[in-house]
């Protein structure tokens, strides 16, 4: 653990949640439990990412963790909140800030820096103190180039960038983001995480980063894993990537060194587990080439 | 079908203050059979161009010939063109609407002007080339998972029976099994029915392993036009571009570096394995190297 000390921002116990389903008559006549008990600790500061394939849960779980869901069962607290508690809801949603997968969904305004504006305004931020967050959070993303365009006319990777600006500027201490790179470009992918990890770093917000795409997971503090609404793994990146036949049984991969590594292991080359990077594959075959 | 592109350019917004040059004289031919991989940053250019194979941007300057027709002129039909050239929208579930999975895949098909009976018929076929069985075909579309949903707006286009299958990120927002699913589809289409696939995409992995031919497009313009090993080798000018290469050729990028006598135009992991195998028992027998160096060529996979 990298930072052991820090308190807990989200803490989930047994949290369960229920999609109910109505007839036409308003009567409920199917339900689905998408969370199952899932227990959850973040400390502040902690980078934490979430795998699992589509439709394990972790959207629903991210819904929950800003109040946009309540669970149906168990206890959440968010920044020392009960998300249950009606009247803090705002200061659940001020404390978690959200990101969704299609900008398209998020975006308001007609100008790129009144979207980013938008949130620090509604807080009651003084009109002075939110050019200067939208100006910060616009350079944070790199696109502050764009502030006077129409996000209408950007394309999807600069929308997205335009819609984390908009949560950063509101300065939340936590951020959930919910597979904000599935519509990126390499670039704009790189870019988006970077950011992510350099809020992580440099201003200490929490993040908990959903996504499908296992190379931006490994420089996480912790890996949940999700499958059929339970946490069925939980460790460090190393830890969960040495696990390659368990991730593949439940729909999930491993980056693609990580992949070459395991396929190098079968045919007999003795390398270790849960090889992560370039340089770490290079090395280990370089010392078995020395060897030989 | 051939689809031929001459000096076409697109502008949006043309005379107005937000006057955009999206697409700049590109010339390319879409032969018939082949699975094409379209890559570029976003704002490139590639949905832009996408949407001129069926005709729903129609061309600045330029012309676009199918099977030597150009449809840029006056009294080419439109109409016929989409149900030739079916195209696959980002996010193609947010435009699911019917209330069971059969009748949504049956409205392409319906709209062309079939009976109900045939509508259907043409209907199950789609859904089968899928992945998709009869026991989905009277369940609601929104109950089914994000993979799935994909599979249904596929199947849409499919049931219309095009020749061409054009398809805008289709696997944004998948997860990797879901990923290989749905291009798992596309590669069977393309052997096995012989449909032309035109895949627009984001993932460099996914284009290597899958697409025959990869354009790269930047600004507008055509920047790479070749085989995927071809084009991976050009690491330095596509991450300029805001692209990258497979991962595993960087693997064997920082090989050669330290001086292993890998290929570094290897863009899939079975190519990488033997390689690398055989290099590490090269050192072990060196004596057998010049044979090996000899055999070569493609891993299968």
């Amino acid at each position: 653990m990298r930072k052991p000390d820090r308190k807990s921002i989200i803490e989930g116990h047994e949290l369960r949640y229920e999609y109910l389903h109505y007839d036409d008559e308003g009567k409920v006549d199917s339900s689905y439990e998408a969370l199952k008990g899932v227990d959850l600790d973040v400390k502040e500061g902690q980078f934490i990412a979430i795998l699992g394939h589509n439709g394990s849960g972790k959207s629903t779980l991210a819904r929950q963790l800003n109040a946009l869901l309540i669970p149906t069962g168990g206890t959440l607290f968010v920044d020392g909140s009960d998300t249950r508690d009606e009247s803090k809801v705002w200061l659940v949603r001020q404390a978690a800030g959200m990101v969704f997968q299609n900008p398209d969904n998020q975006i308001i305004s007609s100008v790129v820096e009144e979207d980013v504006g938008f949130g620090p305004e509604n807080m009651g931020v003084p009109t002075k103190e939110i050019w200067e967050r939208v100006r910060k959070a616009l350079t944070a993303v790199g696109m502050m180039e764009y502030r006077k365009s129409s996000p209408n006319r950007l394309s999807g990777g600069q929308k997205q960038r335009v819609a984390i600006a908009g949560v950063i500027a509101m300065r939340p201490k936590c951020i959930v983001l919910d597979e904000p790179t599935a519509m990126l470009d390499p670039g704009g992918r790189s870019e988006v995480v970077g950011t992510v990890r350099q809020l992580n770093r440099e201003e200490g917000v929490t993040v908990i980063l959903i996504t499908h795409y296992m190379e931006e997971v490994i420089h996480a503090d912790r890996v949940i894993v999700m499958d059929e609404g339970k946490v069925v793994m939980t460790g460090t990146p190393r830890e969960i990537f040495s696990r390659v036949e368990d991730l593949k049984k439940i729909r999930l991969d491993v980056p693609q060194v990580t992949e070459l590594a395991y396929m190098l292991k079968q045919s007999g080359v003795p390398l270790p587990d849960g090889i992560l990077t370039i340089g770490e594959l290079t090395e280990e075959l370089g010392k078995l080439k020395g060897r030989k | 079908m051939e689809i031929r592109i001459e000096n076409l350019s697109y502008i949006y917004g043309q005379g107005t203050a937000y006057e955009k040059k999206a697409l700049d004289n590109i010339s390319l031919t879409i032969h018939g059979g082949e699975f094409i991989g379209i890559i570029g940053h976003t704002g490139s250019g590639k949905s832009t161009l996408i949407q001129h194979l069926n005709g729903l941007n129609k061309a600045t300057s330029g012309a676009i010939y199918v099977d030597g027709k150009n449809i840029c002129e006056e009294g080419y039909s439109m109409r016929d063109l989409r149900f030739q050239v079916g195209l696959v929208f980002q996010y193609p579930e947010y435009q699911i609407f019917e209330t069971t999975v059969l009748k949504d895949v049956c409205f392409g098909p319906k709209n062309q002007g079939l009976y109900s009976e045939d509508a259907e018929k043409q209907a199950r076929e789609a859904m089968r080339m899928v992945g998709l069985d009869e026991s989905y075909e009277q369940k609601s579309p929104f109950d089914l998972s994000g993979g799935q949903k994909r599979r249904v707006a596929i199947a849409g286009i499919l049931a219309m029976k095009p020749k061409m299958l054009v398809l805008d990120e289709p696997t944004a927002g998948l997860d990797p099994k879901g990923r290989d699913e749905i291009l798992g589809v596309l590669r069977d289409l393309h052997r096995k029915q012989e449909i032309t696939v035109v895949l627009v995409s984001h993932s460099m992995d996914d284009v290597a392993d899958y697409a025959d031919r990869i354009i790269v497009l930047d600004k507008g313009k055509i920047l790479y036009d070749d085989v995927p090993e071809k084009v991976f080798t050009h690491v330095k000018e596509l991450e300029e571009v805001g692209l990258a290469a497979p991962q595993v050729t960087y693997i064997m990028k920082a090989l050669r570096q330290e001086g292993w006598d890998v290929k570094d135009t290897v863009t899939t992991l079975p190519e990488a394995r033997d390689q690398i195998l055989k290099e590490l028992g090269a050192g072990a027998a060196f004596a057998g190297r010049s044979q090996d160096g000899l055999t070569g060529g493609k891993a299968d996979d």
